[in-house]
Parts: structure tokens; C-alpha cells; sequence
């Protein structure tokens, strides 16, 4: 089909530009699946810009994989004339896309791509869009004229390095201007971040790593501008560009953001982004932020419950297995109450919205509790820590130094003060983190272990209890292993049985069914499906039942339904074929591979625990893998996980929770760290600091351990620093800090730390196998 | 003496026009996306394509 509209087209080279181009075609969307894009208020959020012409529009397109992606995608104007202009970004995945406003609509486009294979997502979160280019690029613009400074002051500087004798007092008096004028933006343009930053630490009672320097760039540039004011020469101006250069540069090294992963994701991206509702007879589409409480809302198979409600019209069979991991469905009459994150599987329905979208059970989950821990995210914990003492034994020392000078001069007593403050900066300390971190990002990244920010990094570093939820983390989240337990059956019989469940919607039939895998076209005749107890049918002349034992009671024949207990026989279906029961299938989870040598490692470090929302049916299997001193806990509700959390932490635990599912999230934002788990990293995850590809799970452990060792380099650095300080300050409180001296002391210490952090966390990486 | 001031407002005038370039750069999002317009220059127009094809095939008929 897709070959069809780019061949009318004359798009074919598309194949020719990636060696597998094409993606698996999503299943057939409903057709008014995008009916709400038509409606103005969404169109308005949507559009970047609109006018009665042209309209441009940016999506998300999560499909977008090779170089024959671009290609089409910056071609769509082939394929609809009123579409001007197509442009893709493919770090971010985005596309912007420029349209005729009168002759083509928002919807269509969207069909359009959908129809190709690129359906864009769109999200309720997109609707409260954040630009982050605008910071990044004021990043850039920083460096840039920190970097043009700090060279053209160099290169000013130059003869008073090489002590060449500037009699011409004019051309000496010439070059410091030329210089002060340089480094002015240096100072009001792109150290004013770090005073800032040092100025809400100080009104917040807290010294952070910015605070120092503050106090170092500010006594460097006032000893300078004095200087140069007073006829002296250049100052220390040199040195003062070349910090902030580095600093800067620092900042961008840490600052590796991951465009196409969001960590920040709450119920809303998860939500839809529109609703059905009912109005006397008419249905209408409306944006899920105008639903209101006492609204009739149609869901159709597939379609998720945005809020409390109550089930109004129709056979209600719920699959919550988004909220509560386990794979289920809870079947429900009009009158009863739904919870919103449910999912109608089979007919439609009508609900009457009993609670607001953010007053739901499962939107409390993001409500209730504090979410505090996202915003400390970027600060790093060593340096702050550090800094603290830092600033008050420089301070100490610096007044000290004073005080013994004071006796003989002034003057020499205020320019050792300054001089200790001067070489006391701590931009050493300050850029060791953000380049081992932001080395150990970059390395992480390329093993499929997307961290959210350089501070994540240390904390893994000191996590000493990892709590797991099993389904999806563990263990195949759609993967079972199915095995027939009973009387043999024969090939032909296999193939009835199977063709009858797929013409089940229920979780169960589906597992059996995508297991076995047969393709047949064999008729069935009296096909019925009773909800929670099983499905029967006649498939060519066998009537086969398929369900619990209280659907085939009629069938019973003692010895072959051993219902042990009631967890247990959730995952069991049994078949009966005429009337007779034949056995059961046995849905077993299927494990990771390489997780029990993952867990044999980690437990000699870790306190390990089990959190799942499932059934204990799986418990054998998982005490032989996990140690005995571990947790296993079943049947646990989004709120249980969290509470777990919650008093591992009281017990002064730094805990790490490893999930996949909304179930988690909760648990995931109360824990120190928490790491979901994704099968496609571009997929929805809940909010979380770091996203692991499912994949790499079983390298988990040398995860951990390579950031133990980054957090160690961190602190060998911080030994090499305090070094260069030593000995700069012993220059500086004897009065000794010339210029000069500090021109070289200052970048070559900043330097020695960049060359070894970078370097050794490279080493590390090399011999982990990661690079 | 006084020639090399004349030397050094030159350089600066240069290297700043060079700054004002890079600014520039950033400011109409050269930055913003590193890798698709690698990928992009790759392209080839679909009508250079078939006139290519063209005299290819005109290239093997003559030489039939």
C-alpha cells in the first residue's frame, strides 16, 4: 500500500537510499481516529504559526529511523501539492511542515503521514510546548565570545609573557585597554550565570559549587580591572577569560541532552489527547481538557478511560493492566465504578464522568506526593558538598594572611587577600565533574543507558538496595512460554484449538495463540465468548472449550483439573475437546536473558527485592534465582510499590527502583533513582531518571560499577586539584602571585583535570567492554 | 612603533567578524540540528537521476 502511493508518486528512489528501509505498517487506525484535530482549539495549541495562508506545523514522528525517512518525509510535498515545505530533524525526530491553510487540513496531513507509515504522536503534553533551543543557543553564543576573548587576550598578553621590554608606555597603556575592553562581555555576558546561581545558593542559606566561584571570578576581575585602571599592566585578565572559557565549555560537555527521550513524563503523555462524548444524540469530539464532570464519553475497543467514571451502557471489560501491570481483564456492569488508565477490550461503551482528569485515582499518583526529587536534578552532589568547607578554609585562610601582612603594609596585605582568593577559584573542582560525568553520559548513552543528567550518575554511585518490579523488567513483557500439561494432543487438534483462540480478544487466548503461531483458515461454527470464564466453538466438527475449570465444569473428569490454588490457576487454560477435558495450557513468564548472572552480582552488593503486581505464580521460579534475604512481594497496587519504597528509605536505604510500567511510576519517583525499563527507548515511559533498553538489562551490574568508578575519579581529580591549589597558594601568601604565574598555574590545572578525567573514564569504558 | 596598535584593531576587526559569523551561525539554528543536513546534501534530484539513467542507456547503446 505504501508502495503504491509513493510509486503514483515517483517517490521510488526512497529504496534505494537505506538498505531496509520501511517500517512494520501500524495496524489499520480508526477513521475518526483524528476527527479532533479538526476542532479549533486543538488546532491552535498544535500550529506553530497560522494565518489565512500558510500554517506550519512541528510533529513528533517516533518512526523515523534511516536516511530514506528523511528523504520522504522532506518530500511530502509530492505527495500533496499544498503541502510548501517539509523539514526534518532527525536527532529530535521532528518534523516541520508548512501548509496551505485554505487547502488542505491539519487532520489530513496527519492522515497522510499516518497512511506512509510515520504517525506523528501526539500527546496532551505536547499541548504546553517548552523550547529548549533557546537556552542551548545562548550556550553557544557564551562560548563563542568567551573563546574570542580569551584568544585575542592571549595574544595581547603575549609580550608580557615573553618579558619583552614595553618601554612605549603608550603602547602598554594601549594594549590593557584593548584588553579590559574584551574582557567586559567576558564578565557581564558570560560569567553572570555563576553569580546568579552563587546569589540564589546564598539567599537559600546554601553554599553550592558556585558560590567559590563566584567569589574566585569576581576577586580575579576586580584585581585585574584595578590593574589596568591604576597604569599597572594587563592584570589578570588572561586567566580570567580563559576560566570562564573553560567553565563554559564544561557546561556543554555535561550538557548532552537526549532530544528524543523525555524523563519528565507524567499521566498526560500517557493520556489521549481527545474524547468522544455523547450530547443528546450526536456524538462530538472534544479536547480531554474541556471534559467535564457528568460528560457521557463513548470508548471504543482499545480506547483508554481519561477519568473516574461510572460504566453507563454496555458490556465493560477492562484491562488494567496499565495501571496495574497485571494482565487481566476485569469485566464490569452498568452501574459500576471504572477507574481511569483501564482499557475497554471488545464493544463499545458509554461512561459518565464521575471525578476530574486530574482528580482520578491514577492522576493522584502524581499528585499526592512530592516530586521534589525532579527538581535536584543537575546539581552534583560531591561538588556542592565539597564546596562548602572549600569556601570557608579559603576565606580562613585568606584572612589570616591578611592579618600577618597587615603589620608591614597594606597594601601588600589587600594584594595577597585578593591573590589567595584568586588562585583559591576552584574551577579545577568545578570542571572535573562535569567532564567525567558527562564523559560517563556519553558512554552510557551509546550502551542504550540513557541517564537524564550528570547528577543521576552519582547518585547510582551510592545506591545500596535495588528494588525490581517483574513484569516487563524481568521478564518478557508480551513474550510467554506456553506448554500443554494433560494427554498428547495431535497436530490437528493443536490447529483447532488455536485457530478458536484467535478469535479471542482475551490476553490469555492471545499468548496462547502468538505462541503457537498456526495460520489456518479453518471455519468455526457457534463461536462464544463468556466473559472471565472461557470461549467454546466448533471447529470442524470438534467442539472445543477453552477456559477455567468452572466454564468446563460440565466436562469434569477429576483427575485432570488439579486446581491447586486460586494465583495459580489464573495462568492456566484448560481445553476440553467434546466434552472431554484434555489438560490445560500453562502461560508461563519468559526471563531475560542473562538475568540470574545479574542478579548473582548485584546481590553481593545490593539488598534486592521482587515488587509485582502480578499473581504469585511465578515465586518458585524466582526464589531459585534471587537470594533468600530478598523480598518477594505479590498482588502489590501502584500504591503498595510506592509505600515499599517509601519505608526502605525510612529505614536510611538509598534505593533504586528498576520498572517498566505506569504500575511503577509512582515507585519510580519515590526512590532515589529510578530506571525504567523500555523495549523501544522512543516508546512511552514513565517519568524516571534514567531509561535503560531492555536489551542491556543483563549489563546492568557494569553499569553500576562504572559509575562507582566515575564518582572515584571525581575524587582522585578533586586530590589533583587540591595539589595545584597547594601550591599556588603557597605562592599567593607570600605575596609571590604574579601574573605570570598564575597565567600558567590556573589553565594548567584546569587542563591536567579535563586531560585525566576524560581519559581515564575512556580507560575504564575500554576495559568494560563499553566502547 | 605606533603601527602595530593600527595591526592589532585590525586583527580584532577581523577575528570579531569572524565571531559575528559564528553568532550569526547559531542564531539561524545552524546549531540547533547537527546531523540531518549531513544526510540531507546526499540527495539527489529525481530529474539529474533519470537524465543520468538516460545517457547511460544512450552510452550502452552506443557502444552496442
Amino acid at each position: 500500500m505504501v508502495f503504491e502511493i509513493l510509486d503514483e508518486n515517483n517517490l521510488c528512489s526512497y529504496y534505494s537510499y537505506d538498505q531496509n528501509p520501511g517500517i512494520n505498517q501500524k495496524s489499520v487506525v480508526a477513521k475518526n481516529k483524528y476527527e479532533f484535530l479538526d476542532d479549533e482549539d486543538v488546532k491552535k495549541q498544535l500550529l506553530d504559526f497560522t494565518d489565512s495562508k500558510i500554517s506550519t506545523v512541528t510533529f513528533f514522528i517516533p518512526d523515523m529511523h534511516c536516511a530514506s525517512c528523511i528523504w520522504l518525509l522532506e518530500n511530502l510535498i509530492r505527495l500533496n501539492p499544498s503541502i510548501q515545505n517539509s523539514r526534518v530533524n532527525f536527532l529530535s525526530k521532528k518534523l516541520s511542515v508548512s501548509f496551505l491553510t485554505q487547502e488542505i487540513s491539519l487532520r489530513k496531513i496527519v492522515e497522510l503521514l499516518t497512511a506512509i507509515g510515520y504517525e506523528p504522536l501526539i500527546s496532551f503534553d505536547d499541548l504546553e510546548k517548552k523550547d529548549l533551543t533557546d537556552s542551548n543557543r545562548k550556550l553557544y553564543y557564551k562560548i563563542g565570545i568567551a573563546g574570542f576573548s580569551f584568544g585575542n587576550i592571549m595574544l595581547l598578553s603575549f609580550p608580557e609573557y615573553l618579558s619583552i621590554d614595553t618601554s612605549s608606555e603608550i603602547l602598554k597603556q594601549t594594549f590593557a585597554f584593548v584588553i579590559l575592553l574584551l574582557s567586559l562581555p567576558v564578565f557581564f555576558y558570560c560569567s553572570w550565570d555563576y553569580f546568579e546561581s552563587a546569589y540564589n545558593g546564598i539567599k537559600q542559606k546554601f553554599i553550592n559549587i558556585d558560590v567559590p566561584l563566584a567569589i574566585g571570578i569576581l576577586a580575579l576581575f576586580g584585581r585585574s580591572l584595578y590593574e589596568i585602571v591604576m597604569g599597572y599592566g594587563p592584570g589578570y585578565m588572561d586567566s580570567f577569560a580563559g576560566l570562564i572559557f573553560f567553565l563554559l565549555l564544561g557546561k556543554i560537555f555535561q550538557q548532552k541532552t537526549f532530544d528524543i527521550l523525555n524523563f519528565d513524563r507524567n499521566y498526560k503523555s500517557y493520556f489521549p489527547i481527545s474524547v468522544t462524548i455523547i450530547k443528546g444524540k450526536e456524538e462530538k469530539v472534544i479536547a480531554l481538557s474541556k471534559l467535564k464532570i457528568g460528560d457521557r464519553i463513548v470508548l471504543r475497543n482499545g480506547e483508554l478511560i481519561p477519568a473516574d467514571s461510572i460504566l453507563f451502557n454496555g458490556n465493560g471489560s477492562i484491562d488494567y493492566s496499565f495501571v496495574t501491570g497485571e494482565s487481566a481483564q476485569v469485566e464490569k456492569m452498568p452501574g459500576e465504578m471504572l477507574f481511569a488508565g483501564g482499557r475497554q477490550i471488545g464493544s463499545k461503551i458509554e461512561i459518565e464522568v464521575l471525578k476530574e482528569v486530574s482528580q482520578s485515582y491514577l492522576t493522584q499518583l502524581w499528585n499526592n506526593f512530592s516530586f521534589d526529587k525532579r527538581n535536584e536534578g543537575g546539581i552534583t552532589l560531591f561538588a556542592n558538598n565539597v564546596s562548602k568547607y572549600f569556601t570557608v578554609v579559603i576565606l580562613l585562610i585568606a584572612a589570616v594572611s591578611f592579618f600577618y601582612w597587615l603589620p608591614q603594609n597594606i597594601d601588600t596585605a589587600t594584594t595577597v587577600f585578593i591573590a589567595v582568593l584568586i588562585v583559591a577559584c576552584p574551577c579545577a573542582l568545578a570542571l572535573s565533574t562535569p567532564f567525567t560525568m558527562g564523559n560517563s553520559l556519553r558512554i552510557f548513552s551509546k550502551n542504550n543507558f540513557f541517564v537524564k543528567n550528570i547528577g543521576v550518575i552519582e547518585k547510582i554511585a551510592k545506591l545500596n538496595t535495588i528494588v525490581f518490579d517483574k513484569t516487563g523488567t524481568i521478564t518478557f513483557p508480551s513474550r510467554s512460554d506456553v506448554e500443554f500439561v494433560g494427554d498428547s494432543l495431535t497436530d490437528s487438534e493443536m490447529e483447532r484449538i488455536i485457530t478458536l483462540m484467535k478469535n479471542s480478544s482475551h490476553p490469555l487466548s492471545k499468548k496462547i495463540s502468538e505462541f503457537f503461531g498456526f495460520n489456518s483458515e479453518i471455519k468455526i461454527e457457534n463461536f462464544k465468548e463468556i466473559a472471565s470464564l472461557g470461549i467454546s466453538g466448533e471447529v470442524d466438527g470438534l467442539r472445543i472449550k477453552a477456559g477455567s475449570p468452572k466454564f468446563l465444569s460440565d466436562d469434569l473428569i477429576g483427575d485432570k483439573l488439579e486446581t491447586d490454588s486460586v494465583g495459580h490457576s489464573s495462568s492456566k487454560v484448560y481445553i476440553s475437546i467434546n466434552k472431554e477435558v484434555r489438560g490445560f495450557f500453562k502461560i508461563k513468564n519468559v526471563y531475560r536473558v542473562g538475568i540470574k548472572e545479574m542478579i548473582r552480582l548485584l546481590s553481593k552488593n545490593f539488598d534486592l527485592h521482587i515488587l509485582s503486581g502480578d499473581n504469585s505464580s511465578e515465586k518458585n521460579n524466582l526464589m531459585e534465582i534471587f537470594p533468600g534475604s530478598s523480598n518477594l512481594l505479590f498482588n502489590q497496587s501502584p500504591f503498595d510499590k510506592l509505600e515499599f519504597i517509601r519505608k526502605l528509605k525510612a529505614n536510611g536505604k538509598k534505593v533504586l527502583m528498576v520498572g517498566d510500567g505506569l504500575n511503577d511510576a509512582g515507585a519510580l519517583s519515590e526512590s532515589n533513582v529510578g530506571i525504567s525499563i523500555a523495549e523501544d527507548i522512543t516508546s512511552f515511559t514513565p517519568a524516571s531518571d534514567a531509561i535503560l533498553k531492555a536489551s542491556e538489562l543483563n549489563r546492568f551490574a557494569d553499569f553500576i560499577d562504572f559509575s562507582k568508578k566515575s564518582l572515584k575519579i571525581i575524587y582522585y581529580s578533586f586530590g589533583i586539584s587540591v595539589v595545584y591549589h597547594i601550591v599556588g597558594l603557597g605562592a599567593a601568601v607570600q605575596g609571590l602571585l604574579s601574573p605570570l604565574f598564575a597565567a600558567i598555574l590556573m589553565p594548567l590545572s584546569s587542563i591536567t583535570v579535563v586531560v585525566f578525567t576524560t581519559v581515564s573514564t575512556t580507560l575504564i569504558a575500554k576495559r568494560k567492554g563499553f566502547l | 612603533m605606533s603601527v602595530i596598535i593600527i595591526l592589532i584593531l585590525f586583527s580584532i576587526l577581523i577575528a570579531g567578524g569572524f565571531l559575528i559569523a559564528f553568532l550569526w551561525a547559531v542564531k539561524s539554528g545552524q546549531m540547533d540540528d547537527k546531523y540531518t543536513p549531513s544526510v540531507r546534501i546526499l540527495f539527489d534530484n529525481d530529474e539529474e537521476t533519470k537524465i543520468n539513467k538516460e545517457n547511460n542507456n544512450s552510452n550502452k547503446n552506443v557502444s552496442k
